[in-house]
């Protein structure tokens, strides 16, 4: 026992001095998994932001700032650019044909629209839950620890600990414990939907991204990862795309309403629900159109 | 009546391709029954093993030992596949993963026209450039002498017959793959090389196993242009620069022309039987693959 324990000791130095070394020679950049962010405030604020697609105006002079560690709601009927504006936040944008991007938009600070930014960085710290849930084509295990993989983590141990704590974070460890080497894709689509989640959450984001992350759920489902939302902004802040006005209201502390490109009203979920100060908002709250 | 009419329409339509479907099976099973029918002759009095692994080549004597074809076919072929595979693994990435619109746009029509090009065509290409360019240039390198006409030349025009092939399968395979897979990947903080790598590289690859088979069918069958760039010389190579004489070669070179010999033209039909059987096995054995890679993923 003894003999094993101190295996174990002198084995954790080697690992801890192998990544350290790792950070020095510049090949990763963080020095060591904190498991949950708790410390430093996350602050984006979007200035003067405009999106052009092939000379299609489709995001009009968007100023917002939103809270940090509460989930923000971004609401709207289909077509006003609610995903575009997500995914200008992590400049997945930047696949699509012709685009054109001016404006701000600073996290902690730091603009991420010029040109010099490093993308593999930002896109880290934005974790992305897309609307249909995505597992990659391998099994339980190597989904959660792909993003550590890809940003230099190699310690099997270390992987082994990060998969379990952020399959335990996303609520479904007890459910694929004892399968994690088999496929992702025979995952029923909830489970799948979690462990998009653990995916995104193991590489230690500021952000949760969510586009429409529980429209492609059965009711249960959705619930399960609303429940997990709620319980996560302590830790990050959760920038949410939804369709249902119903779940906006449920969960959000903050609610940004977009029509055609342009933000109409944003402020607290109360007084945005309670007390609208636009006539589009009113109509869109009370279902004029949706 | 008329609602009648429809129905037996229908039914009638369903029967008939399922007849004609039979038929094309039929063909099938009747062309392996045919060539062996006609291949029996060589049988008598020589095994199997001793057909397929002799190298003695001698018509005259009666001495049919195929060795020295077969391994001709081998040579040639693997060196195509090796020479075309990451070439077109590599291109077909470009096209769909990195190259902008426009360039796609060009390059399409171009790959098609140089997959519809006739085989002679290749074969003279073959012939006055790469021959010479193999016995002047590159063989000097290795060996003492070659006439240019060898396996290696056999193989790069092979090589580049299937090019275009497994570049616009790949390209299809590629495309197949969803993008909410590669924006699952990139919105991780992957890299476009990793996302390549590690998610359309590996889904595609039952998909890849196929398209290999596929191409390496083709470039088992393939006559004319092979034919007239590999030397056709009955024995066994031992490098890249000695002449081969493939399967498909010998064939076309001989059928018709040396028939008063008794049993070369069973010889001959028994190579065709050689050809339709391995690129059968071929086939059955990429499926058995296959299924148990897609089993194994799903």
């Amino acid at each position: 026992m003894s003999t094993k324990s101190s295996f174990n000791s002198l084995y954790n130095r080697y690992s801890h001095w192998r990544e350290s070394a790792a950070v020095r020679r510049g090949k990763m950049f963080r020095p060591d998994y904190k498991f949950i962010r708790k410390s430093d405030e996350s602050e984006l604020v979007v200035e003067d932001l405009n999106v052009y697609i092939k000379n299609n105006h489709i995001l009009k002079n968007i100023n917002l700032t939103i809270p940090d560690k509460k989930i923000t709601c971004v609401i709207g009927p289909s077509g006003c650019g609610k995903s575009t504006l997500l995914k200008t936040f992590n400049r997945l944008i930047d696949s699509v044909e012709g685009v054109k991007l001016d404006g701000k938009v600073l996290i902690d600070g730091e603009d991420i629209i010029h040109s010099g930014t490093e993308i593999t960085e930002l896109r880290r710290k934005m974790g992305l839950i897309s609307q249909r849930p995505c597992p990659l084509p391998m099994s339980i295990f190597e989904n959660v620890a792909y993003g550590c993989r890809i940003h230099g983590i190699r310690m099997r141990r270390k992987l082994n600990m990060i998969v379990q704590h952020y399959l335990k974070a996303a609520g479904l460890w007890d459910e694929v414990k004892d399968r994690l080497r088999t496929p992702a894709t025979r995952l029923s689509i909830g489970q799948q939907q979690r462990l998009c989640l653990a995916r995104s959450l193991a590489v230690e984001p500021q952000f949760i991204l969510a586009d429409e992350a529980t429209s492609a759920l059965d009711p249960i489902s959705s619930k399960i990862i609303e429940d997990l939302f709620v319980k996560l902004k302590e830790n990050y802040s959760i920038i949410m795309v939804t369709h249902t006005l119903h779940q906006a209201l449920r969960i959000a502390d903050y609610v940004v309403f977009m029509y055609l490109g342009e933000v109409i009203e944003a402020g607290d979920a109360q007084s945005v629900f309670n007390n609208p100060q636009h006539e589009l908002t009113k109509k869109y709250l009370s279902g004029a159109f949706s | 009546m008329g609602t009648n009419f429809r129905i037996i329409r229908d039914k009638s339509a369903g029967g008939l391709m399922f007849i004609l479907l039979i038929l094309s099976i039929a063909l099938l099973i009747a062309m392996g029954i045919g060539l062996y029918w006609k291949a029996a002759p060589v049988f008598e009095g020589r095994a199997l093993k001793e057909l397929l692994f002799s190298a003695n080549w001698k018509p005259l004597k009666g001495e049919f030992g195929f060795l020295p074809f077969v391994m001709g076919t081998l040579w040639v072929t693997g060196i195509a596949v090796l020479l075309a595979l990451p070439v077109s693994l590599l291109a077909a990435t470009f096209l769909t993963e990195y190259a902008k619109p426009f360039v796609k746009k060009y390059v399409f029509p171009a790959l098609d026209i140089l997959a519809a090009l006739p085989s002679v065509v290749y074969g003279v290409w073959g012939t006055l450039i790469i021959v010479p360019w193999i016995s002047e240039k590159l063989a000097p390198l290795f060996v003492e002498h070659s006439t240019g006409y060898s396996a290696l030349a056999g193989g790069i025009v092979l090589g580049v017959m299937i090019l275009p092939l497994l570049v616009s399968l790949f390209i299809e395979l590629f495309s197949a793959v969803p993008n909410d897979l590669r924006e699952a990947s990139l919105g991780l903080g992957a890299t476009k090389w990793q996302t390549t790598q590690k998610v359309v590289l590996k889904k595609t690859i039952p998909g890849m196993i196929a398209a290999v088979v596929l191409a390496i069918s083709r470039a088992f069958g393939e006559t004319i242009a092979v034919l007239m760039v590999c030397g056709n010389l009955a024995q066994v190579p031992h490098s890249l620069f000695d002449p081969v004489y493939p399967i498909p070669a010998l064939i076309a070179n001989n059928y018709g022309e040396m028939l008063s010999l008794p049993l070369y033209e069973a010889a001959l039909m028994f190579a065709a039987l050689i050809l339709f059987v391995v690129v059968l096995l071929f086939n059955v054995a990429s499926r058995m693959v296959l299924y148990r890679i897609e089993k194994k993923a799903s």
